[in-house]
């Protein structure tokens, strides 16, 4: 049994009067694929942006590849981290969003460049080879010096997909990729996203509403019900076994 | 003499702009205050009632001659200026999506690179029709040098009515067309600006 790579600890997270994560515990092995499905507002998209700091957590403790994400020890203390220990920690998270948020004043490949060779530091020419191999496997090759206002949302978000893999992340997070595409444009990321799971070894959590797609991709399913996981396990065990009805009603509204 | 004045009021508007627009987004609320304890105060007042304080008031109430006419004019104008833009600066900055930040975030860039590479190349994009139109502003702000005694276009112009006050019209039209020619590079500029800002500006 190998350890995990991510373990939220009791976490909890609330904006303002309301809590939106109520003590999350959860265990993500390396290169292991997570599914987190659940109604809209019941804390999912949540859970990644905490572990990508893009949120701070209320309380409790994530912890990364053994070290403390939030917090950072200074004379005997556990205090709250600083900007130097959230870059030292996330650095082996890479994260896609459902906007894209490429970079419009780049072109495709800056965008996918930028990172590696200012925050990595590394060589530039290693990057472009890298990058231009990386964009061509998402089938974007032919694009690399358009801007992103150019492409469709289906080339943007594999854009992000890629400008997020060229950083060689070991967990990568994905949040409602597929929500923002018009529905003909839903496949060919999902595509990319089977490609990744297939044959790159990093962990991936995915929250999606492509319920059949999880299904079939995941290791590991969580049901998220008003802030707490209200089941796990694999794909098999959740649907076919479980006996919580919220999670069969939540179901049965994908399958007509 | 009102282009050498428009040229180094626009430059010295546009690193105070940059200062004291950036200093307001601080994380320190000390610098936050000063920075913008300067927009308030220079915003807030006239132009030419701070043109006078700088030649007239500060010398005789500190005895000392603060420069000379023509620094005078760049001074005043270039703060009075900076102040407004200051604010462009400051907006165009804030209305970077915030989504870009969250990207350069997940691309572990810190707050520093977050801000040069992705949130401030953005802002100047947004921000350079808004320069074109200041500067245009600053351009007209000049003529105000003349009460000071600087000899600039308006200046002339009086001395030349002074002597001959039947051809008033003439003089005041050759100075309004003398003011429009000097714009028209400037609105072009402002042209092409705009069509920058459109092309690099973030859309989703």
């Amino acid at each position: 049994m190998t350890a995990p790579i991510v373990q939220y600890r009791d976490v909890c997270k609330s904006f303002g009067d309301v809590e939106v994560l109520k003590g999350i515990n959860l265990d993500i092995n390396p290169a292991e694929k997570v599914a987190v499905i659940g109604p809209s507002g019941s804390g999912k998209t949540t859970i990644i942006r905490l572990l990508m700091t893009l949120e701070e957590p209320t309380s409790g403790d994530i912890v990364v590849d053994g070290k403390n994400l939030w917090k950072m020890e200074k004379n005997g203390d556990m205090v709250r981290a600083n900007e130097n220990h959230l870059r030292n920690v996330r650095g082996d998270i890479g994260m896609v969003f459902q906007h894209f948020n490429l970079f419009p004043h780049m072109t495709i490949l800056e965008n996918c460049m930028t990172a590696p060779v200012h925050v990595k530091k590394e060589n530039k020419d290693e990057v472009r080879k890298r990058a231009v191999e990386m964009l061509e496997r998402v089938g974007l090759g032919d694009k690399i010096d358009n801007y992103p206002s150019q492409l469709s949302g289906g080339q943007k978000q594999r854009v992000a997909m890629a400008r997020a893999v060229v950083m060689r992340p070991k967990i990568m997070l994905f949040d409602e990729v597929t929500s923002a595409l018009d529905p003909e444009l839903v496949g060919e990321v999902l595509e990319v996203i089977r490609d990744l799971a297939q044959h790159e070894d990093m962990a991936m959590v995915l929250v999606t509403h492509e319920m059949d797609f999880a299904l079939d991709i995941a290791d590991k399913v969580l049901f998220l019900d008003e802030g707490v996981i209200a089941e796990q396990g694999s794909a098999k065990e959740v649907i076919e076994h479980s006996q919580n009805e919220r999670l069969q009603s939540f179901l049965s509204r994908f399958r007509s | 003499m009102t282009i050498t004045i428009l040229l180094a009021a626009s430059l010295f508007a546009y690193i105070m702009a940059f200062v004291a627009g950036l200093s307001r987004l601080s994380r320190n609320i000390i610098i936050r205050k000063v920075g913008g304890f300067y927009v308030e105060v220079f915003r807030g007042t006239s132009l030419i009632v701070q043109l006078f304080w700088l030649y007239y008031a500060i010398p005789m109430l500190l005895n000392i001659q603060v420069a000379s006419n023509w620094w005078i004019g760049v001074i005043a104008i270039g703060l009075n200026y900076g102040a407004y833009l200051s604010e462009v600066v400051r907006s165009s900055i804030l209305s970077v999506d915030q989504g870009q930040t969250e990207a350069a975030t997940a691309l572990n860039m810190s707050s520093f690179q977050r801000m040069r590479f992705i949130i401030f190349p953005q802002a100047v994009r947004m921000m350079l029709p808004e320069f074109g139109n200041y500067t245009i502003q600053i351009l007209k702000g000049t003529s105000l040098v003349s009460l000071i005694g600087l000899t600039d276009v308006l200046y002339y112009g009086d001395i030349i009515r002074s002597t001959n006050a039947s051809i008033t019209p003439i003089v005041y039209l050759v100075v309004l067309v003398f003011y429009f020619l000097l714009a028209l590079p400037l609105i072009w500029l402002t042209r092409k600006g705009e069509e920058i800002a459109k092309k690099g500006a973030a859309s989703q």
